[in-house]
């Protein structure tokens, strides 16, 4: 590793811990890996713990606890308590499920600034369809707990061709419970999503009506709820800028601790990743190779090298060159600039298929020990 | 829209907090944060006294002796207005 990948190392913002890939939902949408087995053994509190601390040092300002199912860890109460002692913003990210109506309250009171509630329908067959249960009665709950306690909630939505006309209703929702912040993040086709994409991608003319929706509730809630509206890659002219650039400002930790640059990065055949038990978070961040692989713009294929744009998107989803591509370091074919725009193109073509068959498979949880 | 009878206060989900690193003070809420100037941060400071505008106008001229009264007013309006848009401050009934 040269001196220079490493002087060049800007400094990362938020931590996203996911502290287990154990969850009681099976959404067909999950952007956890495909195959789990290899994640069996999970950190304990004390690795988790020193690593709070090194993102600190690091310079990182905010936690994402997250998963999985982060409820389903016991120590979840000390890890929060060790966060807030650092400083972070800390926010839990979860399903609500198990719900536990005094835990939210030790969580409060141990430090936790926000709490991120997924719902995944507000139709109650829609949410089993999406995810293998019905549950949006207990995430009601979970949401009138966290007020009770006094905990910023944001709705994380993940949108869909199911759920997209339910925009309306999602808003409904957030004001009803009292969201601070709703988050209508369209699905990105990755992980188990491109293995369902012809059954989750909306058509166009879908997207912008929910999008026209959004636009319009964020005026009007202005001041009252945050409403964030994400589009999916497959929709606009540009990519993403995914992950804010690759290495730049966030640090993912797997439940058995691997750092990795973006939560779908394992996805990328031929990278190679450090582990939090081996070294420091601040080594791997600063030097390790997954994270220099594809960090600032050395690595850009053309059209992104002289791109004016290329600060902004940042080259766009390198998992997603993987996995349309096979190349890690293609253009994001989400850019209508990329010379294999047409793979994208082609997708939103199915979209409006009427004969197209749009099979679902639930993400398949391979518990191994 | 703030105007000098609001009563602004940092929206429950926004951590007002100072960072080492770059010895600035920040705003932290879910995903996101602000690093503010000396004078942002001394407004968000004063959010959390449940003055109204004018009343923080009036605190930041005496801080502040020779600077137009109308031009501290226009820059803290124009800071609260910026922190509403985000949804950065509770409402403030008004």
């Amino acid at each position: 590793m040269t001196a220079a990948s490493t002087i060049g190392a800007p400094r990362p913002y938020t931590l996203v811990a996911e502290l287990t890939y154990r969850c009681p939902l099976s959404c067909a949408y999950c952007s956890n890996p495909l195959e789990l087995a290899r994640h069996a053994s999970e950190l304990d509190t004390a690795t988790w713990q020193r690593v709070l601390g090194e993102a600190e040092s690091l310079g990182i300002l905010q936690v994402n606890l997250t998963g999985g199912e982060p409820l389903v860890r016991d120590d979840l109460e000390a890890l929060v308590v060790t966060a807030r002692a650092h400083d972070l913003y800390t926010n839990l990210i979860t399903s609500g499920i198990p719900f536990d109506r005094a835990r939210l309250g030790r969580l409060r009171a141990a430090g936790l600034d926000s709490l991120q509630l997924s719902v995944q329908d507000t139709d109650a067959q829609g949410s089993a369809w999406i995810s293998g249960r019905d549950c949006l009665d207990a995430k009601l709950e979970v949401a009138a707990a966290a007020r009770a306690v006094g905990l910023p909630l944001t709705l994380n939505v993940v949108l869909h061709r199911g759920n997209i006309a339910r925009v309306p209703a999602f808003i409904a929702l957030a004001e009803r419970l009292g969201a601070e912040r709703l988050e209508l993040a369209n699905t990105q086709y990755l992980g188990w999503a491109l293995v369902n994409r012809d059954a989750l991608l909306p058509t166009q003319a879908a997207l912008s009506e929910a999008r026209t929706v959004a636009d319009a509730a964020r005026e009007r809630l202005r001041g009252k709820i945050e409403i964030l509206f994400v589009r999916p890659d497959y929709y606009a002219d540009r990519p993403r800028a995914c992950m804010e650039g690759w290495a730049r400002r966030y640090v993912v930790v797997t439940p058995d601790g691997q750092a990795l640059p973006c939560h779908q990065a394992t996805s990328i055949n031929g990278l190679r990743f450090e582990n939090v038990k081996d070294r420091s978070l601040a080594e791997i961040w600063n030097a390790s190779e997954a994270f220099t692989a594809f960090r600032g713009d050395d690595w850009m294929p053309a059209p992104c090298r002289t791109c004016d744009e290329r600060e902004i998107d940042f080259g766009g989803c390198r998992c997603q060159a993987f996995a349309l591509l096979g190349d890690a370091a293609a253009t994001d074919p989400a850019c209508s600039l990329s010379p294999r725009h047409d793979v994208i193109e082609a997708a939103r073509l199915r979209a409006t298929d009427v004969r197209a068959e749009r099979p679902l498979q639930l993400r398949r949880f391979r518990l191994e020990s | 829209m703030i105007g000098p009878a609001s009563r602004p206060r940092l929206a429950p989900k926004v951590r007002f907090r100072f960072d080492k690193r770059s010895g600035k003070h920040m705003l932290l809420y879910p995903e996101r944060g602000l690093e503010l100037t000396a004078q942002a941060a001394r407004i968000a400071e004063l959010c959390a006294e449940q003055l109204t505008v004018a009343a923080m106008v009036e605190r930041l001229v005496s801080e502040h002796p020779g600077v137009p009264h109308a031009r501290i007013e226009a820059d803290v309006l124009t800071f609260l207005r910026q922190l509403d848009d985000r949804g950065l401050l509770a409402e403030t009934g008004t």
